[in-house]
């Protein structure tokens, strides 16, 4: 063996193996807009979680000398009035400011989000697990019942939901999580289904893994990269339902705001305080904006397809 | 395939029939009846006025008399609206938001394929990328925020294009002309453009990759027939199957679009249906919706196998 060979061959060996995980980690953070994407979302967060350190204002001061001011920056120069101060985004109908409003709607939007997806996660993965482990009859019966509610849009049984419950705060969250863990469902059990039979577990049960270690080493990553995939999804059709609710007027009530009813506000104003508007359906898309392609960047990084 | 359409249709039926069970035990679980007023009337009064509409009998009774009025496609008087019946309401709705469907998805097909076709032809440059991230923005920003600020554009400040103002109406009807139409379509549509384009977009890469393209190729024909006869027939498959999804997108998009610009559609019906309480109403456009995406679905699936000879019906 040649010094050259030998040296090919000790480097060879020194390669480390690569985990399922760190190859995704890197895969993921290769990815420009994932990475931009988790910066915006954790600078968002952040500003929402320490909302009422961050503006002299709370979400319900009223200050009626500045009613539908535009904020001092504002590029337009026949603004009605200009509310000064910190008000960084301008103040709303009634004299609030707006900043602060909007960070508090990321409050609700985002665990509404948080919320509902835990819920439709729970329901989901325990439903598609059933079924896809049990199969059969039983599997065919459940699975039924999820074609029946895919048949109707999700966002009418949302709204009935809400008409019955009468627009409670709490139940909003949940009987959004309700309605979106069909998908999920679906996910989990089609992952199930098919990972039972695979060669690669039936070569790691003839060389003689537990079955607990099979569970953990070869079922689980496999089901839970299209879970977590569906999960970084999840939160912004959630965030959605909810503020498409409080924008027609069947969610949060007022002096408590999200999105949704920040910019039915906006809509109602915006040819003369177009700011109202601007701001936090800026917010909002941005915010699920960046969700989709953390989604996007999650699926590429974990879909072992690509390799 | 007459007898797996037949089959697939009896099929559909016990599906739409769980729907209606659950609308009606969930129009009975809400709190309050539909005559509950300020002002209590008297007990003789609420008697014959539930006797009216068999609200005195035994639950059971009333799910019968429910599902018989339904075959016949009666959904029972609406609670608010006086004098009307759901179905007539539903009647007069469903012309209007058809026509808003109808010019949307149209609209959404011809942006969505040129679009998708385009991006493939030219994958991984930089029209491609940009195509795709306009897509995803399309596709996540919601149309309650598009519909105000393209209002904001084109009907409140105006636009002018080669010196002509075409400043749009930002609400109203008016029996459908065009002028009103056009920026609740563009809002409805923009989604689906965006969802279209990337499913196409993803079919076209399949296709261009397969041995039957590459013979085609290496026969010589000219670039253009390759892709117009022998591409976008297997490409625009999936689309087929998208069909029945997309109006329910388009649905779900017209209780905003029809609420924002003031369109006396169902979707409007729906949403002050749901704001007034009027359980029936409500009930109604649900049970009608499902019933129409079942079908769509099914005829979804019926077209699919009668385009593509390898699909084989059981």
């Amino acid at each position: 063996m040649s010094a050259a060979e030998a040296d090919v061959v000790t480097r060879f060996v020194e390669i480390e193996g690569r985990s399922l995980w760190s190859d995704a980690r890197r895969r993921l953070l290769r990815n420009r807009a994932t990475v931009i994407s988790l910066i915006v979302l954790t600078v968002i967060a952040l500003m929402a979680l320490f909302a009422p350190d961050l503006s002299r204002y709370a979400y319900d001061d009223q200050d009626y000398n500045v009613v539908s001011c535009a904020p001092d920056w504002w590029p337009d120069r026949h603004a009605g009035c200009y509310a000064g101060g910190s008000h960084w985004f301008g103040t709303d109908s009634v004299g609030r400011d707006l900043f602060v409003r909007v960070l508090y709607g990321a409050r609700v939007s985002l665990s509404v989000g948080l919320i509902a997806t835990i819920v439709s996660l729970l329901i989901g993965v325990i439903y598609g697990a059933t079924a896809g482990y049990l199969g059969g009859r039983i599997d065919a019966m459940m699975m039924r019942f999820v074609d029946v509610l895919y048949s109707i849009p999700y966002i009418f049984l949302v709204i009935i939901l809400m008409t019955i419950f009468d627009r409670n705060f709490f139940l909003l969250f949940v009987a959004i999580g309700a309605v979106e863990w069909l998908t999920m469902a679906r996910i989990v059990r089609g992952q199930t289904l098919s990972i039972k039979h695979k060669e690669f577990i039936e070569a790691a049960r003839a060389s003689g893994v537990s079955t607990f270690d099979i569970i953990r080493r070869h079922v689980i990553p496999n089901v839970f990269g299209p879970v977590v995939v569906y999960v970084t999804l999840t939160v912004p059709s959630a965030i959605l339902a909810e503020s498409f609710l409080s924008f027609l007027g069947l969610g949060i009530q007022e002096p408590l705001t999200s999105w949704g009813v920040l910019i039915a506000d906006g809509k109602d104003q915006m040819a003369t305080a177009p700011w109202l508007l601007i701001f936090p359906a800026a917010f909002m898309s941005i915010t699920l904006l960046s969700f989709n392609f953390i989604g996007d960047g999650l699926r590429d990084a974990l879909d072992p397809k690509d390799r | 395939m007459i007898s797996y359409a037949a089959r697939r249709f009896l099929g559909a039926l016990p599906t739409l029939f769980i729907i209606v069970t659950l609308a009606f035990f969930m129009m009975r679980l809400a709190p309050g009846g539909p005559f509950d007023t300020q002002r209590r009337l008297p007990p003789e009064i609420e008697r014959n006025v539930e006797a009216a509409y068999n609200l005195d009998k035994p639950l059971y009774q009333q799910y019968a008399l429910y599902l018989g009025r339904l075959a016949h496609l009666d959904f029972g008087p609406s609670f608010k609206n006086k004098d009307f019946t759901v179905t007539q309401l539903i009647a007069e709705g469903l012309p209007v938001s058809a026509r808003l469907a109808a010019a949307a998805i149209a609209l959404a097909i011809a942006f969505g394929v040129s679009l998708g076709v385009t991006a493939a032809l030219n994958q991984n440059r930089w029209s491609d990328h940009s195509t795709m991230t306009l897509a995803m923005m399309g596709i996540t920003i919601p149309t309650f925020v598009t519909a105000p600020i393209l209002t904001l554009i084109f009907g409140v400040y105006g636009v002018r294009i080669f010196g002509a103002d075409i400043t749009l109406p930002v609400a109203g009807w008016e029996g459908g002309a065009i002028k009103n139409m056009i920026l609740p379509v563009i809002v409805l549509a923009l989604p689906q453009i965006a969802i279209i384009a990337r499913l196409v977009r993803g079919s076209t890469i399949e296709v261009l990759h397969s041995n039957y393209v590459r013979t085609a190729r290496a026969k010589g024909l000219p670039s253009h027939s390759i892709i117009l006869r022998h591409v976008l027939r297997a490409a625009l498959m999936p689309l087929v199957s998208y069909l029945g999804p997309a109006i329910a997108g388009l649905l779900t998009g017209s209780l905003i679009v029809e609420q924002i610009f003031g369109i006396p559609g169902i979707g409007r019906y729906f949403v002050q249906g749901a704001i007034n309480r009027d359980y029936t109403l409500v009930m109604g456009v649900l049970i009608y919706y499902a019933a129409f995406i079942i079908l769509l679905n099914l005829l979804a699936d019926i077209l699919y196998a009668v385009l593509d000879p390898r699909v084989r019906l059981r």
